[in-house]
């Protein structure tokens, strides 16, 4: 019994240790974003700094910086994106459930030729650039992000589960295919509709690759953009500080960088028990077939 | 009843559900744009393509751009990337979540497992590009928590950014931390999975808690790792734009060790402004990529038809 004890405790201290190994490079970002900007010169990165500053979180706040802009940008893909794509997915996965249609094994098919076959980014682009998306708003919402079938397939799977009773019912009473799918169907599925917006959700947020495939102007930039681009250019941090002069006298380039990076982070950390929990469901529906 | 459906045919079908097939038809416009619409584009690799000609007008030139990209000794060495960090982070991606979801199963604590596999699972939802500054705040030359380490226990700072030969393990070792969370779900779930009058059995016979895991857990989560790997398998020409682009971006330093077929692709595409000869290493891309998913899904059909893709 001894012997058991004390691996339990070995291994709860080991996956403790895991997880701390796991969290430490984003607590040192956290860290580094309320660092004063001169005790990162002098010490480099820190997790334990010896001089706290709020000054890049006010310099990114108070200032009339790209971030505000980046931020309405993402969250309105996100939002109206999602909206689109998960009833895009929705209506069709009921197409594909419902046993009335005759055609909804060839139309599965229909769709899941796409997804076997991937012909890359060079007609993506072509095709992205041809339909006149570039530099509109468009174009961070539709390629490759407002439909991926294999989210169609997950809902139509579910769907298949509603008893065709229900529908006959309805039928008879006189509903239609749209009433069916939207005041039945979708109601019945929320799990798998709540799984579906999470991942369209978080990869709306999470996009860069569509920005710079298509997007050069920079009122366009979602956050996840803004802050590729903060990395590599000096000169769109430099452009805030002319615009804060009276508020910060050094440019806390480090910082706000990594206060930046903070920023992007922040709804993802409110979201995140929500995240988790429809998260795992969809990934054990998806994986785990039964 | 089924007499008189049959005879009604194609249109006739489609009138009788017209508001089921409407329902299906903004995924339908999307698919036939982005998925099929694409497959002609394909053609462009053997042209002297021209954004003003188009696909229709622009001269055909046969291989030349496959002879261009093979004749170069970045062909091989993109390829050879691809292919090395993919099998990379496959191998050592199920290995490492394998020993932690074993560890994990042990664990007495609900809660404390909990909150570990939540920590753990984290960065998963983070983007590639946040992941670049996590890994910056660590690796950076003149700040990087690392070096100021090393020079702290006497040793020398490395400049990271400009050494490829670090790149290959540095680039693994973010893989694994990133994604390790999903991993450790799937076969924490699929341990859970097994019944537990097997162990039962065992412990009866006197079995420890290793041969419990080597006898029992192991060889029943032996299918669910094969199925996981064949179909990552199945993807090992793609991926790692997002994560390498984010990361690498235009450090030249690091090409050797860092280029994939993806950001090589996005480059020829994008900085030199050349979609045939993108085209045609994407076709190359495609075509190896097809194969592999369809012999890996074959593969995965033998073992367990119930996995298969199709």
């Amino acid at each position: 019994m001894k012997k058991i004890t004390l691996f339990g405790t070995l291994n709860t201290m080991f996956i403790a240790l895991f997880s701390l190994i796991c969290t430490i490079p984003m607590l040192l970002v956290l860290m580094v974003s309320f660092t004063d900007e001169k005790a990162i010169q002098l010490n480099g990165y820190q997790l334990f700094p010896e001089k706290l500053s709020l000054g890049a979180y006010k310099l990114l706040l108070l200032g009339s910086t790209p971030l505000y802009q980046s931020y309405m940008i993402s969250i309105l893909i996100t939002v109206v994106g999602t909206l689109l794509a998960v009833f895009i997915t929705g209506a069709a996965g009921y197409t594909l459930s419902s046993r009335h249609v005759k055609y909804r094994n060839h139309l599965a098919m229909f769709f899941f030729v796409t997804m076997v076959f991937n012909t890359g980014i060079v007609p993506w682009y072509l095709i992205s650039t041809g339909l006149g998306l570039r530099n509109t708003i468009w174009a961070l919402i539709v390629p490759s992000m407002i439909f991926n079938p294999f989210n169609l397939f997950l809902v139509r799977n579910y769907m298949k589960q509603i008893p065709d009773t229900l529908t006959e019912a309805a039928r008879i009473d006189g509903a239609n295919d749209f009433y069916i799918a939207l005041r039945i169907f979708f109601p019945l599925s929320l799990p798998v509709l709540a799984t579906v917006t999470l991942f369209y959700g978080i990869g709306y947020w999470n996009n860069w690759f569509n920005a710079i495939m298509l997007v050069d102007n920079k009122d366009l930039f979602p956050l996840q953009f803004l802050l590729f681009k903060l990395n590599s250019e000096i000169s769109m941090i430099q452009s805030m500080q002319r615009t804060m002069s009276e508020v910060a006298t050094t440019l806390p380039a480090e910082s706000v960088k990594m206060a930046t990076a903070i920023l992007t982070i922040g709804p993802i950390v409110f979201f995140y028990p929500f995240l988790q929990k429809y998260f795992i469901k969809g990934l054990l529906i998806g994986s785990v077939k039964e | 009843m089924s007499d008189i459906r049959k005879r009604k045919g194609v249109l006739g079908e489609l009138l009788q559900n017209k508001a089921a097939y409407l329902l299906a038809l903004p995924a339908a416009v999307y698919t036939v744009i982005f998925g099929y619409l694409t497959m002609p584009y394909l053609l462009i690799a053997f042209q002297k393509f021209n954004y003003k000609t188009g696909l229709f007008n622009s001269p055909w030139i046969g291989f030349d751009n496959f002879r261009f990209f093979f004749a170069s000794p970045r062909a091989w060495e993109i390829t050879f990337n691809t292919l090395k960090l993919n099998t990379l982070f496959i191998v050592f991606g199920t290995i490492a979540a394998l020993l932690l979801a074993i560890l994990f199963n042990e664990l007495k604590s609900r809660l404390f497992s909990r909150i570990a596999q939540s920590t753990i699972l984290f960065p998963h939802f983070l983007s590639w590009v946040i992941v670049s500054y996590v890994l910056y705040s660590l690796l950076s030359t003149e700040y990087g928590m690392v070096n100021r380490i090393l020079e702290a226990i006497g040793m020398e700072p490395i400049n990271w950014y400009s050494s490829p030969g670090y790149w290959t393990s540095i680039l693994v070792g973010t893989h694994i931390w990133k994604d390790i969370g999903i991993s450790l779900v799937i076969y924490l779930a699929a341990i859970a999975g097994i019944d537990e009058s097997y162990y039962e059995a065992g412990r009866i016979d006197g079995a420890t808690r290793m041969q419990l895991i080597r006898y029992i857990t192991l060889p029943l989560l032996l299918p669910t790792v094969i199925i996981l790997s064949l179909l990552a398998l199945g993807k090992i020409m793609y991926g790692g734009f997002d994560m390498i682009y984010a990361i690498v971006k235009d450090n030249g330093l690091l090409y050797p060790t860092t280029e994939v077929i993806d950001t090589y692709v996005f480059r020829s595409l994008r900085n030199i402004g050349n979609p045939a000869q993108a085209m045609a290493i994407g076709l190359y891309q495609a075509v190896v990529g097809f194969i592999l998913v369809y012999t890996s899904n074959k593969v995965v059909r033998k073992i367990n038809p119930d996995h298969a893709l199709f």
